[in-house]
Protein backbone atom coordinates (compact mmCIF):
# COMPACT_ATOMS: atom_id res chain seq x y z
CA UNK A 1 0.00 0.00 0.00
CA UNK A 2 1.38 3.37 -1.11
CA UNK A 3 -0.04 6.31 0.88
CA UNK A 4 0.10 9.63 -0.19
CA UNK A 5 -0.46 12.80 1.63
CA UNK A 6 -1.76 15.82 -0.35
CA UNK A 7 -1.50 18.27 2.30
CA UNK A 8 -4.33 20.91 2.16
CA UNK A 9 -6.50 20.45 -0.62
CA UNK A 10 -9.94 22.10 -2.08
CA UNK A 11 -12.54 19.52 -2.57
CA UNK A 12 -12.24 18.96 -5.91
CA UNK A 13 -9.01 19.23 -6.84
CA UNK A 14 -8.99 15.99 -4.21
CA UNK A 15 -11.66 14.14 -5.90
CA UNK A 16 -9.95 13.75 -9.26
CA UNK A 17 -6.82 12.90 -7.77
CA UNK A 18 -9.05 10.31 -6.48
CA UNK A 19 -11.00 9.44 -10.05
CA UNK A 20 -7.89 9.26 -11.73
CA UNK A 21 -6.12 6.50 -9.35
CA UNK A 22 -9.52 4.45 -9.44
CA UNK A 23 -8.84 4.18 -12.91
CA UNK A 24 -4.79 3.69 -12.42
CA UNK A 25 -5.63 0.78 -9.54
CA UNK A 26 -8.50 -0.73 -11.51
CA UNK A 27 -6.57 -0.99 -14.53
CA UNK A 28 -3.64 -2.35 -12.30
CA UNK A 29 -1.16 0.64 -12.89
CA UNK A 30 -0.99 1.64 -10.09
CA UNK A 31 -0.78 -0.31 -6.26
CA UNK A 32 -3.59 0.14 -3.53
CA UNK A 33 -3.07 3.94 -2.74
CA UNK A 34 -4.24 5.69 0.91
CA UNK A 35 -4.60 9.48 0.42
CA UNK A 36 -4.53 11.88 3.28
CA UNK A 37 -5.64 14.97 2.89
CA UNK A 38 -7.34 18.32 4.86
CA UNK A 39 -10.07 20.12 2.50
CA UNK A 40 -10.35 23.83 2.46
CA UNK A 41 -13.37 24.04 4.37
CA UNK A 42 -16.67 22.33 2.41
CA UNK A 43 -19.90 20.54 2.61
CA UNK A 44 -20.34 17.82 0.81
CA UNK A 45 -24.20 15.90 0.11
CA UNK A 46 -23.52 12.05 -0.14
CA UNK A 47 -26.72 10.21 -2.03
CA UNK A 48 -28.77 9.55 0.61
CA UNK A 49 -28.80 13.17 1.32
CA UNK A 50 -30.10 16.71 0.29
CA UNK A 51 -30.50 20.12 1.02
CA UNK A 52 -32.74 19.83 3.54
CA UNK A 53 -30.06 18.40 6.02
CA UNK A 54 -28.16 21.80 5.92
CA UNK A 55 -29.41 24.64 7.86
CA UNK A 56 -27.99 27.80 6.40
CA UNK A 57 -28.88 29.40 2.79
CA UNK A 58 -26.02 28.71 -0.08
CA UNK A 59 -25.31 32.54 -0.04
CA UNK A 60 -24.78 32.27 4.26
CA UNK A 61 -22.40 29.16 3.29
CA UNK A 62 -20.47 30.84 0.84
CA UNK A 63 -20.02 34.46 1.98
CA UNK A 64 -18.25 32.44 5.23
CA UNK A 65 -16.17 30.38 2.29
CA UNK A 66 -18.02 27.19 2.22
CA UNK A 67 -18.40 25.13 -1.06
CA UNK A 68 -21.49 22.95 -1.00
CA UNK A 69 -21.02 19.91 -3.82
CA UNK A 70 -23.23 16.81 -4.44
CA UNK A 71 -20.90 14.05 -4.61
CA UNK A 72 -21.01 10.36 -5.57
CA UNK A 73 -20.63 8.82 -1.89
CA UNK A 74 -22.85 6.56 0.08
CA UNK A 75 -24.27 8.98 3.46
CA UNK A 76 -25.67 11.84 3.76
CA UNK A 77 -24.44 15.26 4.61
CA UNK A 78 -20.66 16.13 6.03
CA UNK A 79 -18.74 18.83 6.91
CA UNK A 80 -14.87 18.77 5.99
CA UNK A 81 -12.17 21.71 6.97
CA UNK A 82 -8.29 21.71 7.97
CA UNK A 83 -7.90 19.80 11.24
CA UNK A 84 -10.11 16.91 10.17
CA UNK A 85 -7.57 14.07 8.72
CA UNK A 86 -9.86 12.70 5.57
CA UNK A 87 -8.76 9.81 4.23
CA UNK A 88 -9.45 7.80 1.01
CA UNK A 89 -8.40 4.29 0.49
CA UNK A 90 -8.23 3.67 -3.13
CA UNK A 91 -8.23 -0.22 -2.83
CA UNK A 92 -9.09 -3.12 -5.46
CA UNK A 93 -11.27 -5.70 -3.55
CA UNK A 94 -10.55 -9.36 -5.05
CA UNK A 95 -12.18 -11.97 -4.32
CA UNK A 96 -13.65 -12.58 -0.97
CA UNK A 97 -13.02 -8.94 -0.16
CA UNK A 98 -15.80 -7.72 -2.90
CA UNK A 99 -18.49 -7.12 0.04
CA UNK A 100 -19.26 -3.26 0.19
CA UNK A 101 -20.17 -3.68 4.36
CA UNK A 102 -16.94 -5.54 5.05
CA UNK A 103 -14.91 -2.68 3.73
CA UNK A 104 -17.21 -0.10 5.45
CA UNK A 105 -16.60 -2.64 8.47
CA UNK A 106 -12.74 -2.43 8.05
CA UNK A 107 -12.81 1.31 7.40
CA UNK A 108 -14.40 1.38 11.14
CA UNK A 109 -12.37 -0.80 12.48
CA UNK A 110 -9.09 1.19 11.53
CA UNK A 111 -10.77 4.41 12.72
CA UNK A 112 -11.11 2.20 16.09
CA UNK A 113 -7.61 1.55 15.95
CA UNK A 114 -6.65 5.28 15.36
CA UNK A 115 -8.62 5.82 18.67
CA UNK A 116 -7.01 3.37 20.55
CA UNK A 117 -3.22 4.83 19.92
CA UNK A 118 -4.70 7.67 22.14
CA UNK A 119 -6.10 5.47 24.47
CA UNK A 120 -9.72 6.52 23.52
CA UNK A 121 -12.35 3.22 22.88
CA UNK A 122 -14.91 4.29 20.76
CA UNK A 123 -18.22 3.15 20.93
CA UNK A 124 -20.26 0.92 18.72
CA UNK A 125 -23.06 2.12 17.57
CA UNK A 126 -25.75 -0.22 15.32
CA UNK A 127 -26.91 0.79 12.51
CA UNK A 128 -25.27 4.28 12.89
CA UNK A 129 -21.93 4.41 10.97
CA UNK A 130 -18.79 6.11 12.00
CA UNK A 131 -16.89 6.82 14.98
CA UNK A 132 -18.39 7.47 18.29
CA UNK A 133 -16.84 8.36 21.35
CA UNK A 134 -18.44 9.85 24.77
CA UNK A 135 -21.98 9.99 22.05
CA UNK A 136 -20.57 12.13 20.24
CA UNK A 137 -19.87 11.69 16.29
CA UNK A 138 -16.08 12.23 16.29
CA UNK A 139 -15.53 10.17 12.43
CA UNK A 140 -17.49 9.73 9.69
CA UNK A 141 -17.51 7.16 6.69
CA UNK A 142 -18.69 7.05 3.01
CA UNK A 143 -17.27 5.43 0.03
CA UNK A 144 -17.82 5.03 -3.06
CA UNK A 145 -17.19 1.92 -5.39
CA UNK A 146 -15.99 1.67 -9.09
CA UNK A 147 -15.17 -1.61 -10.85
CA UNK A 148 -14.36 -2.99 -7.57
CA UNK A 149 -12.05 -0.17 -6.72
CA UNK A 150 -13.24 2.26 -3.22
CA UNK A 151 -12.62 5.61 -3.19
CA UNK A 152 -14.25 8.30 -0.98
CA UNK A 153 -13.79 6.96 2.38
CA UNK A 154 -12.85 8.18 6.61
CA UNK A 155 -13.31 11.69 8.12
CA UNK A 156 -11.72 12.16 11.65
CA UNK A 157 -12.20 15.20 13.38
CA UNK A 158 -9.09 16.12 14.70
CA UNK A 159 -9.15 20.20 15.80
CA UNK A 160 -10.92 21.41 13.44
CA UNK A 161 -13.22 24.89 13.94
CA UNK A 162 -16.39 22.71 14.99
CA UNK A 163 -19.16 25.72 14.48
CA UNK A 164 -19.79 25.22 11.23
CA UNK A 165 -21.02 21.49 12.34
CA UNK A 166 -23.98 23.51 13.30
CA UNK A 167 -24.73 24.48 10.23
CA UNK A 168 -25.53 20.76 8.94
CA UNK A 169 -27.42 17.98 10.49
CA UNK A 170 -24.75 15.53 10.28
CA UNK A 171 -25.31 12.35 8.71
CA UNK A 172 -28.38 13.56 7.93
CA UNK A 173 -29.66 12.83 11.79
CA UNK A 174 -31.25 15.87 13.56
CA UNK A 175 -29.66 15.21 17.10
CA UNK A 176 -26.56 14.32 16.42
CA UNK A 177 -23.74 16.03 18.46
CA UNK A 178 -19.52 16.05 17.15
CA UNK A 179 -16.76 16.13 18.88
CA UNK A 180 -12.74 16.36 17.94
CA UNK A 181 -10.42 14.26 19.23
CA UNK A 182 -8.63 17.49 21.23
CA UNK A 183 -12.07 18.11 22.81
CA UNK A 184 -12.09 14.24 23.74
CA UNK A 185 -8.72 14.89 25.17
CA UNK A 186 -8.71 18.26 25.99
CA UNK A 187 -5.43 18.85 24.38
CA UNK A 188 -3.37 20.22 21.61
CA UNK A 189 -2.69 17.31 18.90
CA UNK A 190 0.19 17.12 16.43
CA UNK A 191 -1.93 16.43 13.45
CA UNK A 192 1.41 15.14 11.45
CA UNK A 193 1.39 12.36 14.48
CA UNK A 194 -2.06 11.89 14.12
CA UNK A 195 -1.53 11.43 10.40
CA UNK A 196 1.38 8.97 11.17
CA UNK A 197 -1.07 7.19 13.85
CA UNK A 198 -4.04 6.88 11.09
CA UNK A 199 -1.43 5.35 8.33
CA UNK A 200 -0.37 3.01 10.75
CA UNK A 201 -4.00 1.81 11.86
CA UNK A 202 -4.56 0.85 7.90
CA UNK A 203 -1.58 -0.78 7.81
CA UNK A 204 -1.74 -3.00 11.06
CA UNK A 205 -5.70 -3.46 10.01
CA UNK A 206 -5.33 -4.01 6.40
CA UNK A 207 -2.24 -6.69 7.69
CA UNK A 208 -4.46 -8.07 9.94
CA UNK A 209 -7.70 -8.82 7.37
CA UNK A 210 -5.28 -10.04 4.71
CA UNK A 211 -3.47 -12.55 7.63
CA UNK A 212 -7.22 -13.97 8.38
CA UNK A 213 -8.27 -14.26 4.70
CA UNK A 214 -5.63 -15.78 3.90
CA UNK A 215 -6.12 -18.89 6.20
CA UNK B 1 -29.00 -9.61 -26.07
CA UNK B 2 -27.48 -8.87 -22.42
CA UNK B 3 -29.39 -7.98 -19.06
CA UNK B 4 -27.59 -5.98 -16.27
CA UNK B 5 -28.26 -7.06 -13.04
CA UNK B 6 -28.09 -5.69 -9.94
CA UNK B 7 -25.16 -8.38 -8.56
CA UNK B 8 -24.05 -9.01 -4.58
CA UNK B 9 -22.77 -6.08 -2.94
CA UNK B 10 -22.57 -7.50 0.54
CA UNK B 11 -23.55 -10.55 2.48
CA UNK B 12 -26.82 -10.12 4.14
CA UNK B 13 -27.81 -6.92 1.51
CA UNK B 14 -30.40 -7.65 -0.18
CA UNK B 15 -31.57 -4.51 -1.65
CA UNK B 16 -29.83 -0.72 -3.35
CA UNK B 17 -31.31 2.63 -4.46
CA UNK B 18 -30.55 3.38 -8.51
CA UNK B 19 -29.17 7.01 -7.39
CA UNK B 20 -27.60 8.29 -10.98
CA UNK B 21 -27.83 6.54 -14.33
CA UNK B 22 -24.67 7.23 -16.46
CA UNK B 23 -26.21 6.51 -19.79
CA UNK B 24 -29.87 7.04 -21.30
CA UNK B 25 -31.81 4.73 -23.86
CA UNK B 26 -30.30 4.64 -27.56
CA UNK B 27 -26.37 5.31 -26.21
CA UNK B 28 -23.53 2.97 -27.36
CA UNK B 29 -21.88 1.35 -24.59
CA UNK B 30 -18.51 -0.55 -23.91
CA UNK B 31 -18.19 -3.32 -21.96
CA UNK B 32 -16.65 -2.16 -18.34
CA UNK B 33 -18.37 1.01 -18.45
CA UNK B 34 -19.85 2.18 -15.43
CA UNK B 35 -23.90 1.97 -16.48
CA UNK B 36 -25.11 3.04 -13.15
CA UNK B 37 -25.20 4.33 -9.42
CA UNK B 38 -26.60 2.02 -7.35
CA UNK B 39 -26.59 3.26 -3.16
CA UNK B 40 -26.69 1.36 -0.20
CA UNK B 41 -26.65 2.70 3.05
CA UNK B 42 -23.13 4.07 3.07
CA UNK B 43 -21.96 3.29 -0.17
CA UNK B 44 -22.52 4.22 -3.90
CA UNK B 45 -21.78 1.39 -6.06
CA UNK B 46 -21.11 1.30 -9.93
CA UNK B 47 -22.11 -1.30 -11.99
CA UNK B 48 -20.36 -1.67 -15.36
CA UNK B 49 -21.77 -3.32 -18.40
CA UNK B 50 -20.88 -6.97 -18.94
CA UNK B 51 -20.97 -6.37 -22.76
CA UNK B 52 -21.30 -4.25 -25.60
CA UNK B 53 -23.71 -2.28 -27.49
CA UNK B 54 -26.75 -0.14 -27.36
CA UNK B 55 -28.52 0.56 -24.15
CA UNK B 56 -32.22 -0.15 -25.36
CA UNK B 57 -34.08 -0.19 -22.61
CA UNK B 58 -33.87 1.01 -19.05
CA UNK B 59 -35.85 -0.51 -16.43
CA UNK B 60 -35.81 1.33 -13.29
CA UNK B 61 -35.76 4.78 -12.33
CA UNK B 62 -33.71 6.57 -9.86
CA UNK B 63 -35.19 6.81 -6.91
CA UNK B 64 -36.20 2.86 -7.11
CA UNK B 65 -35.59 -0.05 -4.90
CA UNK B 66 -33.92 -2.66 -6.86
CA UNK B 67 -32.94 -6.29 -5.41
CA UNK B 68 -30.19 -8.31 -5.73
CA UNK B 69 -30.60 -10.17 -9.59
CA UNK B 70 -33.11 -7.86 -10.45
CA UNK B 71 -33.10 -6.66 -14.22
CA UNK B 72 -32.06 -2.88 -14.56
CA UNK B 73 -31.28 -2.11 -18.13
CA UNK B 74 -31.31 -4.68 -21.23
CA UNK B 75 -28.06 -4.10 -23.75
CA UNK B 76 -28.66 -5.30 -26.86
Amino acid sequence: MKVIDLGITDYLEAYEIQMGLVKEVSAGISEDTLLITEHRPVITIGRKGSWDSILRSKEELFSRGIDVFNIDRGGDVTYHSPGQIVSYPIFRLIDEARDIHNFLDFLEAVGKSFLMQYGIISEDRPGDRGLWVEGKKIGSIGIGVKKWVTYHGIAINIDPDMAPFSFIKPCGMESVKVTSLRDVLCREIDLEDAKSKLELSFKKVSLLASAVSSN
Amino acid sequence: MAELKLPELAEGVNEAVVSFWHFKEGDSVKEGDEIVEMATDKAAFNVPSKASGTLKKIMVNEGDTVKVGQSLAIIE
